[in-house]
Parts: C-alpha cells; sequence; structure tokens
C-alpha cells in the first residue's frame, strides 16, 4: 500500500487555513454503569460485569446513574456551559457487533450542557498564545463493548478471520465533549490542539470524575481537521482522526493531517470526508473505512426513559462547590508565592503542585516544600520507578521533618535518614527517629568529650585556630560529627569548640 | 401521495440489515406504499404549534443510585451465545473499523 | 369433578384451595389435561411447563399444610404470553428469530406472579413479535377460536385469549400496544384489560413500540382479571416508565359494581359507522342496559381519533425499527449464513431475513422510512403531534364523561386467511382500541353478546382516564352483572363444546 504524499508543514500552512474540530470522550469513574449496576471494575474476567440491560437482552429496559448526571454537570460547569433546564436521552441507531442493541442510547439535539468556553495557555515557539476554545456542547452516552480481531496478521481489523466481543465495557457511562470550529490557530494549531486536551484533562482530574487515562482509554480524542485556502472561504471538507492515544499524538496528527491534505488539494485532488487512523509508531493517519456518504442514525428520543430537569438551586450548589479552575490557581498561587514561570513550570512538570499546595495547606513552607518535593523525593521516585505521589510520603511528614529540622532536632543529612525510613515503611518521621536513634545530640556532655578526643588526635589545630586561621576547625568539626555518625549540630560543635579555646568565632 | 421506489425499498432493506430477494423488493415496495399512503394523512392535522408528546406519562428525573451489584454470570450472559469460545462471543469478521 | 376445575374461575378455584376443598396440585393437573386434551385443535400453548407448573403447586401444597398463609391468586393457573420473559424456559415471542433462546432472567412480571404463588403453565402463540390482529403473523402457524376453530383468536395475544376461551386456564398475561389484549378478548367472548400506561412494569416485556406497550390480565370474569391486576401492577425501579401511584383498588371496584349516576361517554368518531351490524346492534343494547342501570349516557366527540390509525403506524414501526435492532444473530437466538466465509454485516442481515416474517419486515421498514432523515418531521414527528391532539381529545371528553365506551372492534372474528394478506384490512381492526394506546390512558372489553349474524361473541370497550383504572372495573362489573342476570349464565358458557 502506498503511502500517502505530504507537503511540508511550513509549507501547508503558508498555503492553506486550518480548521479543526475536536470531540473528546470521557469515561467516568461512576462505581456502577450509565443505565444499569453492573460494577465498573478495570481488568475484569470478560463478560463477567453484564447484565440483561448492557447485554440488550430482549425485554431489558435502561435506568439513569445519578451520579453520571451529577458529574456531566460539574463539567459542564467547569467549561462555563449552560445546563439545560430540561433534556431528554435519543436513540443514535447504527449496527455495530460492540453495541448490544444495535443502537447507542445518547443525546442529539438536547445535550445536558452546552455553549461553553476553555481558555487555553498554548506554548508555543513565539511564547504562550492565550486561545479560548468555544464549547459547542457536553453530553451522556454509554461505551460499547471491545472486540478483539482474531486471525489476519495484525491482530487488527483488516485480515481479521473472526472476532470475540466483550461487554464489561458496553454501557459505561461516557461524556462526549465537542469543541465549536477552532478557527484562527494558524500554524499553531498543533499547538493549540494538544493544549486544549491538556487543560481540558487537568479540569477533569480537579473534578475527581474520571481517571483520564489517554493511554487507558478513559480520556479519548477525535480529530476533526479541514482545509481552506484563506480564512474568508467557505469551511472544507474534513477527515476525522481516531486512535489519537496522547496529547504527543493529538499534536503530530493534526500536523500530519494538514500536511497530507494539502499534498491533496494541491495536486487537485479532493479531501473525502472519512474516518482515518492514527498511528502513532509510523506517525501518520490512514483510512479506516469508505464511508459513502454519512450513515443516517435516524435519532428520535429515548421512550424508555423520561426527561431530564435539572433542578436550578441543585446546579447553583453544585457550582458553588466546584473546584478552582487549574490554570486560575496556578496564576494565584504564582502570585502568592512569588514564583517565575520557568519556577512554576517545574513544578507542574514534577507532577507535584497539588503535593506542594497540600504540604503548604498542612503548615509547610512553601519554598522549603517545593526543594523537598522537586527535589530529593522526585529523585528518590524517578530511581524506584515510581510517581511521587506513591512513595509513601505524606504531606504531614514533610510538614514534621521541617518542623524538627527548625527545631534543631533534625539536619538535612538525618531528615534525608529520616526520609529513608519513611519510604521503607518504618513508620512516620518520630517513629524513624526514635527506632534509628537519629536525633541531632542535643546534649553537649558528648559533643565536648568528642571534641576532646578529636583535639588530641589533631593537637596542630590549637594552634592554628589560636593563630587566626579559623577554617581549620572544620577539620574537629568533621571528626566529630564522623564520631557521632552525623547526629550532631556541626554549628554546636563549632560554638563549643571556639568557646572552649575562649576564641571568639568568626562569622 | 409518496410512492416508493423499489431502490429506496432497497436502501431501508439496507439501512435495517434485511437481505431482501431481488423479487422480494418489488412486492415490499407495493405494500409500503399502500401503508406509507393511509399513514401519511397525519400531514393533514394542523399541528404546527402542538408539542410533540413522546412520553404518555408527565414524569421527570427518574435516576437510581450509583451503586454497583452484579447480576449474570459470564456463563449466563454467554448461555444463549449463537457462537463463543466460553469466554467471549465470537462474531463473524468485521470488515469495517468504527 | 376434573372437568369441573377448569370450568372454576380464579377466584373460585383461589378459595376452594385455600379451603382445603381440593389441592394446588389437582387443580393443575386438571389444566395439563385440558390442554392435553384440546390444545392440538386450538394451538394456544406454544410451550407447557408442566415441571414447572406441578412444582409451583406442590409447593402451594406444602404452604397450605404448613398452615402459611395464602395470597388471593395462589395454586390458580396461569398461561402468559410468549413476549414475556422466564429464566430458563423458551420464549420466542412467536418468532423464528428466538426460536430456541432461554431467557437468563424472569420479566418482573413473572417475578410477581411466583411471589403470588400463581402457576404458569407455559407460554402462548402470539402475532410474531406482537405485530398483528390475528395471531395468523405467529411463525409457528395461527391459534384458532374456540367459537369456531376456523376463525381466528384475534390478536396479537390470541394464544392467551384461546387458552382463556377453551378453559385451558383462568388467567393469562396478555400485552397491548393497539389493543392486543382487548380486541382478543373481544372475539373470544372473555374479559381483556390493558392498564394505564406504566401501571405494571415492562421489564422482560420484550418491546415493540416501547411508548405504547403495556402487560394486562385476560380472564373470564372481571373479577377474576381485577385480582391478577392487582397482583402484577405497581412501580419496578427497574422500569423507568413505571408509575410511582400506588396500584388503583380495583379489586374493590370490580366487588362494587355501582354505575347509578356515572357520566358514560359515546364516541362520535368510534361509534360503528361501518362496523358489523351484530357488533352495533349488542353494543347499543349494552348502552341500554346501563341507562338502566343509572347511568348517564352523553355523546362526546374526539374528532382526532380519525387520524390515531394513521399516527399508531408511524409511531409504532418507528420504535418497533430500533427495538428489533438487536436481534442480529450475535448475543442470542438464531444466526443464520455464518460459513466462515461471510463478514459480519451479511451474516446480520441473512439472520434477520431468514428469522424475520413478512409483517416484521414491513414494519421496519416502515419504521426506517419514518425517521429516516428528511422524512421524520413529516412522518415521525408529525405523528407524536397528532398524539398530543389525542391526548387533549380525551382530556377534553373525561371533562363530561367519567367513562368513555365503544364497540371493542369492528368485526366479530373472521375466517383464518381472509385478511392475512391484507395489511391495511387487517390494521383497521384496531380502529377502536389504538387511541388509549397513544393517550396512555386504560381501558377493557367485556363480552356483552353474540352477533345475530353470526353466532359470534362482541366485546364493549370502557376506557378511563389515566390513572383511574378502577373506573374499568366498577363499570365492568356492574354491566357483567346485568348481563349475567339477563342469561343466567356468563356468555362463555355458550361456547361449543371442544
Amino acid at each position: 500500500m502506498t503511502a500517502d504524499a505530504v507537503i511540508p508543514f511550513d509549507d501547508a500552512i503558508a498555503a492553506f487555513d486550518p480548521v479543526m474540530g475536536l470531540e473528546v470522550h470521557v469515561e467516568l469513574s461512576t462505581a456502577s454503569k450509565m443505565f444499569c449496576s453492573c460494577p465498573t471494575e478495570f481488568g475484569a474476567e470478560p463478560n463477567s460485569q453484564v447484565c440483561p440491560v448492557c447485554l440488550g437482552l430482549p425485554g431489558a429496559l435502561p435506568a439513569v446513574n445519578a451520579a453520571a448526571i451529577e458529574a456531566a454537570i460539574r463539567i459542564g460547569l467547569a467549561l462555563n456551559c449552560s445546563v439545560a433546564e430540561w433534556c431528554r436521552f435519543a436513540r443514535k441507531n447504527y449496527f455495530y457487533p460492540d453495541m448490544p442493541k444495535n443502537f447507542q442510547t445518547s443525546q442529539y439535539d438536547e445535550p445536558i450542557c452546552f455553549d461553553g468556553y476553555l481558555d487555553v495557555d498554548v506554548p508555543t515557539a513565539d511564547g504562550i498564545k492565550k486561545v479560548r476554545i468555544e464549547i459547542e456542547r457536553a453530553h451522556m452516552e454509554e461505551d460499547t463493548g471491545k472486540a478483539l480481531h482474531v486471525g489476519g496478521s495484525t491482530g487488527r481489523i483488516h485480515g481479521a478471520d473472526f472476532s470475540l466481543v466483550d461487554y464489561n465495557r458496553a454501557g459505561i457511562p461516557l461524556i462526549e465533549i465537542v469543541t465549536r470550529p477552532i478557527e484562527g490557530a494558524e500554524q499553531f494549531a498543533p499547538e493549540v490542539a494538544r493544549a486544549y486536551v491538556a487543560a481540558l484533562r487537568e479540569i477533569l482530574r480537579s473534578l475527581d470524575v474520571s481517571d483520564v487515562r489517554m493511554e487507558q482509554g478513559s480520556l479519548r480524542c477525535d480529530v476533526n481537521l479541514s482545509l481552506r485556502r484563506t480564512p474568508a472561504d467557505p469551511l472544507g471538507t474534513r477527515s476525522e482522526t481516531k486512535n489519537v492515544n496522547s496529547l504527543r499524538s493529538v499534536e503530530r496528527a493534526v500536523r500530519y493531517e494538514i500536511g497530507r491534505q494539502a499534498a491533496l488539494l494541491q495536486a487537485g485532488g479532493k479531501v473525502v470526508q472519512e474516518t482515518r487512523h492514527w498511528h502513532e509508531d509510523t506517525g501518520v493517519t490512514t483510512s479506516g473505512r469508505s464511508k459513502e456518504g454519512a450513515e443516517d442514525y435516524r435519532y428520535f428520543p429515548e421512550p424508555d426513559l423520561l426527561p431530564i430537569a435539572p433542578d436550578p438551586a441543585w446546579v447553583e450548589e453544585l457550582r458553588a462547590t466546584l473546584p478552582e479552575n487549574p490554570a486560575v490557581r496556578r496564576a494565584r498561587l504564582a502570585t502568592e508565592w512569588g514564583l517565575t514561570d520557568f519556577e512554576m513550570d517545574s513544578l507542574i512538570n514534577a507532577g507535584a503542585l497539588d503535593l506542594v499546595i497540600a504540604t503548604v495547606a498542612a503548615g509547610g513552607d512553601q519554598a522549603r516544600a517545593r526543594k523537598w518535593w522537586t527535589g530529593e523525593l522526585t529523585r528518590i521516585a524517578n530511581d524506584r520507578g515510581v510517581d511521587v505521589h506513591d512513595l509513601g510520603v505524606t504531606p504531614e511528614h514533610v510538614v514534621r521533618i521541617e518542623t524538627l529540622i527548625s527545631e534543631g532536632a533534625l539536619n538535612d543529612k538525618l531528615a534525608r535518614q529520616v526520609i529513608e525510613g519513611v519510604i521503607a515503611g518504618e513508620g512516620d518521621p518520630d517513629a524513624v527517629v526514635a527506632s534509628r536513634g537519629l536525633a541531632v545530640v542535643s546534649d553537649d556532655g558528648p559533643l565536648l568529650a568528642a571534641i576532646d578526643e578529636a583535639l588530641t588526635a589533631n593537637p596542630d589545630v590549637i594552634e592554628k585556630i589560636m593563630g587566626g586561621k579559623q577554617q581549620a576547625a572544620g577539620v574537629i568539626v568533621g571528626a566529630v560529627m564522623k564520631a557521632t555518625r552525623g547526629q550532631a549540630d556541626a554549628a554546636r560543635v563549632r560554638a563549643l569548640l571556639f568557646d572552649k579555646l575562649g576564641v571568639v568565632e568568626e562569622a | 401521495m409518496p410512492t416508493i421506489s423499489r431502490d429506496e425499498v432497497a436502501h431501508l432493506a439496507r439501512l435495517a440489515r434485511l437481505d431482501l430477494r431481488e423479487d422480494e423488493l418489488d412486492h415490499y415496495a407495493e405494500q409500503l406504499d399502500i401503508i406509507l399512503a393511509s399513514v401519511a394523512r397525519v400531514a393533514e392535522v394542523a399541528a404546527a404549534d402542538v408539542p410533540a408528546t413522546s412520553h404518555p406519562i408527565p414524569l421527570t428525573n427518574v435516576m437510581r443510585a450509583d451503586v454497583a451489584r452484579v447480576w449474570l454470570t459470564a456463563e449466563e450472559a454467554l448461555s444463549g451465545a449463537p457462537a463463543s469460545d466460553g469466554r467471549r462471543f465470537r462474531v463473524p469478521r468485521i470488515l469495517d473499523e468504527e | 369433578m376434573q372437568q369441573h376445575l377448569t370450568r372454576l374461575s380464579a377466584a373460585d378455584i383461589a378459595a376452594a384451595i385455600s379451603d382445603g376443598d381440593v389441592s394446588a396440585t389437582e387443580v393443575t393437573r386438571a389444566h395439563l389435561d385440558r390442554i392435553a386434551e384440546v390444545d392440538e385443535r386450538v394451538h394456544a400453548f406454544l410451550h407447557i411447563d408442566d415441571e414447572g407448573a406441578l412444582a409451583t403447586a406442590a409447593a402451594v401444597d406444602a404452604k397450605r399444610k404448613a398452615g402459611e398463609p395464602l395470597g388471593p391468586l395462589a395454586g390458580v393457573p396461569l398461561a402468559l404470553k410468549d413476549v414475556m420473559t422466564m429464566r430458563g424456559i423458551p420464549t420466542t415471542c412467536g418468532s423464528r428469530i428466538l426460536e430456541g433462546w432461554r431467557p437468563p432472567y424472569d420479566s418482573t412480571v413473572v417475578e410477581r406472579l411466583r411471589a403470588a404463588d400463581v402457576v404458569i403453565l407455559g407460554k402462548t402463540n402470539m402475532d410474531e413479535f406482537a405485530m398483528g390482529s390475528s395471531t395468523e403473523h405467529s411463525a409457528y402457524g395461527p391459534s384458532h377460536n374456540p367459537w369456531d376453530l376456523d376463525r381466528i383468536p384475534g390478536g396479537s395475544g390470541g394464544g392467551s385469549a384461546a387458552a382463556i376461551a377453551a378453559f385451558e386456564a383462568p388467567l393469562a398475561i396478555g400485552t397491548d400496544t393497539g389493543g392486543s389484549i382487548r380486541q382478543p378478548a373481544a372475539v373470544t367472548g372473555t374479559v381483556g384489560v390493558k392498564p394505564t400506561y406504566g401501571g405494571v412494569s415492562r421489564f422482560g416485556l420484550v418491546a415493540l413500540a416501547s411508548s405504547l406497550d403495556q402487560a394486562g390480565p385476560c380472564a373470564r370474569t372481571v373479577e377474576d382479571a381485577a385480582l391478577l391486576h392487582a397482583a402484577i401492577a405497581g412501580h419496578d425501579p427497574r422500569d423507568s416508565t413505571s408509575l410511582t401511584d400506588p396500584v388503583p383498588a380495583v379489586v374493590e371496584a370490580a366487588r362494587r359494581g355501582d354505575v347509578r349516576g356515572l357520566r358514560v361517554g359515546l364516541v362520535k368518531e368510534l361509534s360503528g359507522e361501518g362496523y358489523q351490524a351484530g357488533v352495533t346492534q349488542r353494543f347499543n343494547e349494552a348502552v341500554d342496559i346501563l341507562t338502566e342501570l343509572g347511568a348517564e349516557v352523553v355523546e362526546v366527540s374526539c374528532p382526532h381519533f380519525d387520524y390515531a390509525l394513521a399516527a399508531y403506524y408511524l409511531i409504532l414501526p418507528a420504535e418497533a425499527s430500533s427495538n428489533l435492532a438487536r436481534f442480529d444473530g450475535m448475543r442470542f437466538g438464531l444466526r443464520a449464513g455464518d460459513n466462515g466465509e461471510l463478514g459480519v454485516e451479511e451474516v446480520m442481515s441473512l439472520t434477520r431475513e431468514a428469522g424475520f416474517g413478512a409483517e416484521v419486515k414491513r414494519r421496519i421498514m416502515i419504521g426506517t422510512y419514518a425517521l429516516s432523515s428528511g422524512y421524520y418531521d413529516a412522518y415521525y414527528g408529525q405523528a407524536q403531534k397528532v398524539r398530543t391532539l389525542i391526548q387533549r381529545d380525551f382530556a377534553a371528553a373525561f371533562e363530561q364523561a367519567d367513562v368513555l365506551i365503544s364497540p371493542t372492534a369492528p368485526t366479530t372474528a373472521f375466517r383464518i386467511g381472509e385478511k392475512v394478506d391484507d395489511p391495511i384490512a387487517m390494521y383497521l381492526n384496531d380502529v377502536a382500541t389504538i387511541p388509549v394506546n397513544l393517550a396512555g390512558n386504560c381501558a377493557m372489553s367485556l363480552p356483552i353478546g353474540l352477533a345475530p349474524e353470526d353466532g359470534l361473541p362482541v366485546g364493549l370497550q370502557i376506557m378511563a382516564p389515566a390513572r383511574a383504572d378502577e373506573r374499568l372495573y366498577n363499570a365492568g362489573a356492574a354491566l357483567e352483572a346485568a348481563l349475567r342476570d339477563r342469561w343466567g349464565h356468563l356468555l362463555i358458557e355458550e361456547a361449543p363444546a371442544l
């Protein structure tokens, strides 16, 4: 099969104006499915989380999950949408073996949320661009089962002998979020698309409605793209690209499609309205199926379900309890903490912003908290190949350790040993200090004894210090630290030494 | 008066996944034409300002709590399957990717 | 005694069992024997569950022996229309596409019957997927009217009505989308009720038209129908369209039967213009009786009823075309053409072509057409508006009358084969019953006599507002009692011996 022709991105952008539409499907993390009470656990035995309803057996009827309605409204509110006063479910009719009823219960012309927007900061080569993405709608629907294609050469559909279907996923609640056509992105279209999906993911995570793991399929993105000569021209024919399973793929798929469609149009050809499949390994899209004319879904209101009319007072309650918009929160904290963009970015890149926030909330200092989480703890997490959230160290632990340091009970070196103990599961900081005997020696007696020993071993030091070479004290301090296995406070040792010698310590 | 053509019947049959034989197409076209002519009289009713009724009873907000409950075992789920491998439903090859 | 047991009403059977005069097992055996004796000719049943029935009967007998209290229908045999799921028992909906399918779950109606200790004898014949008015569209052959075996017993629930009329069971469950309980009741001289939409759970009722379907009681007396109605009705959280209201006091109403001062509306548009002469004659006589009993008869007009048939034959096929999409040979039922070579689309199409009968295919295609882009507004959309107007007509009529009446069907039972090739002629059987389903109201058919020209049963339809089902039973009981007094027996007693 010959590869599609592509022209370089810059050339494509010079000749055409891209318009994008992004459709994101969010799998909700509810306990039960959208229209039945089946569990939604990941990784269960095939067809062990099904019932007459989600299996589409004759006679079965749907019953709406209240938590899914609530999640849908919260998502809409977080995206500045209007919430419908009254809306219905609709049947989308088409045949496919992973769809038990051969219709999907969805929403058509009455979505529960509509007319919203998301302000996105898009990092580009020209700096951060602020873009407002308009959200046309967010509506509720149900997921399909999963088909495994057997036979054929690659395990993908073409050439498969038969398929095996597992309906555990059928009926899991989905929220579909659809943007209005995104115009004016020009050469930054790939970045805009990526930034939008990233921002959306962050909001969804803050709402705690979904795992939003693109690689696991709980967040799916379909990229629609068309080209036109100039913004004054009507919209061109668009392609729809699926299997875009990461932020990187979103950006790359947009870039590729622009190049592919431009090549087609430059050569005098026509873009076909079709569904395409993104291949991350080869970096191209291939034609998914030939659609001669769009399928007629014959939508009509779902007669087995009654209309949903969210109580306005309840909607306001939900609005009041929304978490702060993540971008707004970031800007606020950067100002409060006096961070540069770079410092905030480092914090976000380490994936530790929420941990720092929690540490500050537990009484810690933000600079020290940042140092711990983006420094030592991230280093340890990377060494172990785990996420810094999964180390077993809590914000409260960090606050306690900092308190012990400021009280002089721990120094930085001891503190790192305490952290090791906490990670090893030996208990909280105080427990580790006690069991490992890591406290800084606070009694002067043992310190003076150790100083005497060190002076005896290094007789020339006294003369040097008396002669004005105070830096020679470092030898004694080092020896005492070694003798006490680091459990001495170096500054205290120095002070005792100079006091003993009757010398005033120079600052 | 709608006149439904053979081609239209073939299109409807395809949409509904009914593999009608060639000789059946004309027969059904004739019958569907008669039926459609008789039901088309709904158009005679002046109903521009009338709301459509999709549900005969005026209920709203019928929902259930988000509580999981196991119902069928995999064996029960597969019990009616025309073909299976004991764990999954086996279906003929799918040509088009969705 | 054996034969006598099958002639008893459900109420009398229950009393006899509860009093210890007879055991539930004896009653069940008597009915199974009756089925064995006559069903080859009547063909009311598609499947008989002797084992299950006798087991239930034995359990009732054990309960009684242990001194446990028995419900009002304990031990009473019942025939179940084959459109309702019953765990482990074949459920075909009269179609080849479900031949041999044993559901892994009980419909809510069956759960309630089991809880009431009703003995389910088996599944009854029906037009395929409840599409029809004669039971001739069953893939398993028609059922026969016990009054004349060459005639249809009505449809789609002809099997249930025939079973009752042939004394194979005192009770049956039917389902009614456009008259499929009431019209068979009318042509077999029995009682059938379509409850208010939402009054009885549809969970486990294989859907035809979701916004029109209702399961309901079939019996030989109004009181028996009331007892069954009370046993199966009530809210079901698994059916989002089920009513949360308390079940109407139907049994009490059936035992009251007092129509003094009741305003009875005659619907002008269902007055019998073009109906069989004998049907109209008996209807008019019944109206006179109601007047004698103290009812006040008024004439009402429901002008949009003239469009009810057209709206119905758009809404039903549209919803049915979607409801029947799941029958594709992938997860249950028939699979045809899977030779390992053909793709899934072809196998689905071959399966549906082989598994569905002509009437089902016709309605699927009409429905697909009515929902198609470009046609939706003119057909389905418009039909739903006509539906609103019909609801409004009813509402206006019920301001002037407490119940409305009409003949149930335009003719008595026609001959098998007479109308089966003429879809429109077949559809016209439902002209009087359809408006009730479109509005979601409730209605009953009860026997009011035999048509003089052919000696076949005629039914009268009583209609009441939604959630006022008790009005049906009150008026029906009064009329039934008056007619029984006049004849000295129930009309069904005049059915020829089989």
